[in-house]
């Protein structure tokens, strides 16, 4: 049973350490599906992070600290989308920028609040909580019933994203607009709003995943906290293959790769932790290869990604 | 009869000097398919997109139902009941049918596949059509496709249904299927225009026939009180006598370049290019008569080795070709321009300027890894020269040219290589009559000079004054290769639109 | 009523644009400007601070120029393949490389005269660079896969290889607890000329190579073309593979030379964070430049001031992400301005109050 036990305790680690991550690669999917390809994710990320923690050390209310959060990496959104969509401008070099102008902010605000620590109402709030009976089951018990509301809900958001994409009317005409815009907008799809709304939504997600780590996972502020999260994020949304559910696996895996370079450490095993880190953008590169060889459609990039819709008007 | 249910009076539409309608007028009522007949560039296509909300006209009016009306958008124009199906699909190969026909206008926020299933499955026995809603478009065929835009437009409600050369991509089955499905269609009250080249399409489907000749409307007949030598007629005009030389010359004892059973599949498996046998002697022009998309722009691409043929061999000066990458080919002195519709296409570098254009095949020659800029500068204005290009200097960005202009660079550009074998495709493509002028005296001093042209060209007048002999092509075969001559007008229309000469009627 | 109507046009004249560009800066520090107002800094004060604090001294403005020469090489690098439209964002990865390839060099002959070590260092670099480069490259040759995202993705596996090497292999048994890479010997760093390594030099001449192949030589027209299309390419008779690989591979190199000057010169060694991000940064002046190497050095120089400036202003207690701040606003606005090069905006009746 120990060696169940063991493998549950790392479960639930693995998880906590992915969560942040799998806040922004479904922030990024749900970008990208619109066509747009975002690489200012780390900057939304330290945005929310920074705003986040500082809502939370000022007002000790974990919702608001969550929304300010989330408003963050809207705003940086909102930066992104009205260069990008409205006026046009490479996508790739727009974001970059927002990462740069996203660290600059994050730095500046955590100028005033580094040496805060978040409060014991909102900790109190985010802390693991069991779920009776379920976080018993074996295994997987700890890990998804023996943990922070926040963590569910990344899950929650994941799953929500998959069933909005899939399911719902506007998730078709998001699709479509990340397609093939032109085709959306013959069949009366209003292309420009449904990037708008999509890429702030992609950015509040990327804010409050940056949120989780300040005010979380840390509870104190620390520059530049996100670590290139943000990047990774980007790796693996590519891995997921654009799809919220394989998202979960995709962030969980790499909780997973972190926790095992810990635990391997405490084993004295000799592996290169920095090998271990190449691991996820090495077999990302292998994962784009092989949708590209597999030729499945479905699994394919949206097609006008990075490409600006223009309807010329006669 | 009471009021037509549509009705476009009086249209006029300019681009630029280019009168593309002047006062043209249509009507169709409900229940009725009207076809829309004419060559290219005859206007068929900017009429239709004004009525479908794509143009605004300059002037005239648009009645739907009695009422004045006017689409600012495509948009306007389906939640009026006009939709239109255009020969490009705009739809989402990932999606399914089902997806594609509700995308935008589901109502319901909950995708239902069952409740998508019944509306298709309504929507396939009232019109006959056969849409399987959850076939992904990239595993259907072009007829498929097709189908699945025609619902779209119905799934908006919309009764007035415009197909714009709907049947150039169809199988003969395919193309009964459609007409079934249109029939159908009429049956239920709809109005439909239907844009076709193919005569005996027209007199099959249709119940009135406007033909439109350079942008002006000749005449409206009842498809059955016609005949295709009646639309022929009407459709090319009456024989103009234009003074274009036919210089005489000795042609060369081989034939410089020649095609036998050429064979030439699309993607789709399809042949675009079907046993074609010809050959070019140096010396002389050779026309080629056809209706757009006969196959005019692959056997451009194929002798260029610009993609590889499926069957059959071309040699140059008796030997093969095939196979050899374009760069080989281009320095064996076969030089092929072809100016598409939008005038820019492969030919030439829009963003570059003249100079960088006009070197695009011959930067090369120089030994040594730098571009030699004194050659690209003399060539360029050489050419400017020679050609009488109207530009501020050799390095104005092409695309910032007139249209002429850019003609007159892509061809001085190729004739400067001085090739044995000039191909070129719609070299007067909207030019005026002077500039036309100018590139068939050029096109006569290659043959004079002793090389093989190939000219493929849209109006037959010029065709039949330049050429020493006309090649006539429908749906990638050669119909026949006459004496322009002797041939009238309507003989070449008639085969072009797949009627061979001596087989009468035979489609 | 009136109606927007926004359509593409062929651009506009050279002073047109400039006009525009300039115009957009200016309004970037305009708003920038207010808004350090409103948190309570006089912008004019933190201005002229950025100014004078990477200009006023000789050790502060060699500080600028060692940014300088690293933003530029790159930028140049970035170029070559943005210019055939191959959207390399690798550089980062690729200077890393490439410091990796001189590190091979300056370890593997450490005694070796200091010119010959250099130049086997520098082609290296360049070697390493390159092929780091090519490797997308082929990938979306063979598997026609997106470059964007092969090439971001390989920067970080060069990163983390890097890393590998310095807390593994590679670790400086001197150094003690830190892991750090050895020192590179004497012979493998660049000297200083007029105060300044010698890296100043190099980057101008590379300026100078890669004006002249890009403007004047065939390979420069040949990614020209391509660039513009690739029917195009083909249907002129050139060898679009051969074109690519080349372009790319010079592409590589030279952001591999870069990692060869800042590591023989600034770190004297290789560390896995001796890019400082440059490499992404490098992708923002490139294209701020319009691909054109010589307006590279000055939009790289003022990129150095900025980012340069921000340790100066900590010392003098404002916060340095000012100017991370401050290069944000100014891009976005930069990146908005060129709607207004690229498309036409009338204004014009709708169709209803027309007769």
């Amino acid at each position: 049973m120990d060696i169940l036990n063991e493998i549950s305790l790392f479960l639930q680690t693995s998880v906590q350490m992915g969560t942040h991550i799998l806040f922004a690669i479904v922030g990024g999917i749900i970008c990208e599906r619109v066509g747009n390809m975002n690489l200012g994710i780390e900057g939304m990320m330290l945005m929310g992070a920074a705003v986040g923690f500082s809502v939370a050390c000022a007002t000790s209310n974990p919702l608001l600290a969550v929304l300010a959060a989330g408003a963050a990496g809207m705003l940086g959104a909102l930066i992104y989308a009205v260069v990008t969509v409205t006026f046009r401008g490479n996508q790739v070099v727009t974001g970059l920028v927002l990462t740069i102008f996203g660290t600059g902010v994050a730095g500046f605000i955590g100028k005033s609040v580094s040496g805060n620590i978040i409060p014991e109402n909102v900790t109190k709030t985010f802390a693991p909580y069991k779920i009776p009976v379920l976080s018993d089951i074996p295994i997987i018990g700890k890990a998804l019933f023996d943990q922070s509301i926040y963590v569910q809900l990344a899950i929650i958001i994941a799953i929500a994203a998959f069933f909005y994409m899939k399911k719902t009317k506007w998730g078709l005409n998001m699709r479509a607009v990340g397609e093939n815009p032109a085709a959306a907008d013959a069949s009366g799809i209003n292309v420009t709003l449904y990037k708008y709304v999509h890429i702030l939504m992609g950015g509040f997600l990327c804010g409050i995943g940056g949120a989780y780590l300040s005010v979380v996972f840390l509870t104190t502020w620390q520059d530049n906290v996100t670590a290139g999260a943000g990047w990774i994020a980007v790796a693996l949304i590519i891995f997921s293959t654009w799809n919220p559910l394989k998202a979960i696996l995709a962030a969980y895996l790499f909780g997973m790769l972190k926790g095992l370079n810990f635990k391997m450490q405490g084993w004295g095993i000799q592996v290169s932790s920095q090998l271990l880190d190449m691991i996820p953008y090495a077999a990302t590169v292998i994962v784009l290869i092989i949708i590209t060889l597999r030729k499945k459609k479905e699994y394919q990039p949206p097609k006008s990604l990075g490409n600006p819709y223009f309807r010329e008007e006669r | 009869m009471s009021e037509p249910y549509i009705k476009l009076e009086n249209i006029c539409k300019s681009f630029g000097t280019v009168k593309a309608n002047n006062n043209v007028s249509i009507d169709v009522n409900k229940g009725e398919i009207l076809a829309l007949l004419g060559e290219n560039g005859s206007g068929k296509s900017t009429l239709v997109n004004m009525l479908s909300g794509i143009y605004q006209p300059d002037s005239g009016s648009i009645y739907l139902d009695g009422k004045l009306v006017s689409f600012k958008s495509p948009k306007d124009a389906i939640a009026s009941g006009i939709g239109m199906v255009h020969q490009h699909f705009k739809l989402v190969d990932v999606f399914t049918a089902a997806e594609n026909i509700i995308m935008g206008k589901q109502k319901n926020v909950f995708l239902s596949k069952k409740r998508m299933n019944e509306q298709i499955a309504q929507l396939n026995e009232k019109y006959g059509l056969s849409v399987t809603p959850d076939k992904k478009v990239y595993d259907m065929s072009v007829s498929e496709k097709q189908s699945v835009e025609i619902m779209k437009i119905l799934y908006r409600g919309a009764d007035v249904l415009i197909l714009d050369e709907p049947t150039a991509v169809l199988t003969p089955q395919e193309i009964d299927a459609l007409f079934d499905i249109l029939r159908k269609m009429k049956a239920q009250g709809c109005s439909i225009i239907i844009i076709t080249h193919k005569m005996a399409e027209v007199l099959s489907i249709s119940d009135r026939v406007t033909v439109l000749r350079k942008g002006e409307c000749i005449a409206t007949v009842n498809t059955a009180e016609t005949t295709p030598q009646k639309l022929t007629e009407m459709m090319v005009g009456s024989a103009v006598s234009l003074e274009i030389e036919r210089p005489t010359t000795t042609l060369s004892e081989k034939p410089l370049l020649s095609v036998k059973n050429l064979l030439l599949k699309n993607i789709d498996d399809v042949p675009v290019i079907n046993d074609m046998s010809f050959d070019v002697y140096g010396g002389e022009i050779v026309g080629v008569a056809g209706i757009a998309g006969s196959g005019q722009k692959e056997l451009c691409e194929v002798i260029a080795g610009l993609c590889k043929a499926n069957g059959g061999d071309i040699l140059f000066d008796g030997g093969s070709i095939l196979g050899l990458s374009p760069h080989a080919i281009l320095k064996k002195g076969i030089s092929m321009s072809f100016v598409p519709e939008d005038r820019l296409g492969m030919g030439l570098v829009a963003g570059m300027s003249i100079t960088d254009n006009v070197i695009l095949k011959s930067y090369n020659k120089n030994p040594g890894p730098f571009i030699d800029k004194k050659y690209a500068k003399s060539l360029a204005q050489q050419i400017v020269k020679d050609f009488d290009i109207s530009t501020p200097s050799v390095n104005h960005q092409v695309k910032k040219l007139s249209g002429g202009n850019i003609q007159k660079v892509l061809l001085g550009r190729e004739i400067w290589l001085s090739p044995r074998v000039l191909i070129t495709a719609y070299p007067v493509r909207g030019l005026d009559i002077g500039a036309s002028y100018n590139i068939y005296h050029i096109l006569n001093e290659q043959k004079k000079k002793g090389v093989a042209v190939l000219f493929i060209g849209e109006d037959l007048d010029v065709l039949k004054s330049i050429s020493d002999r006309l090649m006539v092509i429908h749906n990638g075969e050669i119909i026949d290769i006459v004496d322009p001559e002797t041939v009238t007008k309507e003989d070449i229309g008639l085969m072009m639109l797949g009627h061979k000469k001596e087989e009468g009627d035979a489609v | 009523m009136m109606r927007i109507q926004i359509s593409k046009r062929a651009g506009v004249s050279r002073v047109a644009d400039t006009l525009i560009r300039i115009g957009a800066i200016i309004a970037s520090l305009l708003l920038a400007g207010a808004v350090m107002a409103i948190m309570g800094f006089n912008p004019l004060n933190i201005f002229s601070k950025i100014i004078t604090s990477t200009t006023s001294s000789f050790s502060r403005f060699s500080e600028t120029i060692n940014k300088t020469i690293l933003l530029t090489t790159l930028s140049l690098g970035i170029a070559v393949a943005f210019r055939m439209k191959f959207w390399n964002i690798g550089a980062e990865g690729q200077l890393y490389m490439g410091a990796f390839g001189a590190a091979l060099a300056a370890f593997g002959f450490p005694e070796l005269p200091m010119p010959l070590l250099l130049l086997i260092m520098g082609l290296f670099a360049f070697i390493f660079g390159g092929i780091w480069a090519i490797i997308p490259a082929l990938i979306k040759i063979k598997f026609s896969t997106s470059e964007t995202l092969v090439t971001l993705m390989m920067n970080y596996i060069a990163i983390q290889f890097i890393s590998y090497l310095q807390y593994g292999p590679w670790k400086d048994p001197a150094s003690l607890g830190a892991a750090k890479i050895a020192r590179f010997s004497d012979n493998a760093i660049l000297p200083k000329v007029f105060g300044i390594h010698a890296g100043w030099i190099i980057t101008l001449v590379l300026v100078i190579l890669t004006t002249i192949l890009l403007k004047h030589t065939k390979l420069g027209y040949q990614i020209d073309v391509l660039g513009e299309s690739e029917t195009t390419a083909r249907y002129a008779g050139m060898n679009t593979v051969k074109i690519m690989l080349l372009a790319v591979a010079i592409s590589g190199g030279l952001c591999g030379m870069a990692g060869f000057m800042q590591a023989s010169a600034i770190e004297k060694s290789i560390t896995d964070s001796m890019s400082g991000g440059l490499g992404f940064t490098a992708i923002i002046t490139a294209w701020l430049a319009k691909l054109n190497p010589p307006v590279m050095v000055i939009v790289s120089f003022a990129f150095s001031m900025l980012l340069q400036s921000g340790k100066s202003l900590q010392v003098m207690g404002l916060p340095s992400s000012i100017t991370e701040i401050l290069q944000g606003v100014i891009i976005f606005f930069v990146l908005a301005s060129e709607f207004f090069i690229n498309y036409k905006i009338s204004f014009r009746k709708t169709a209803k109050e027309a007769k």
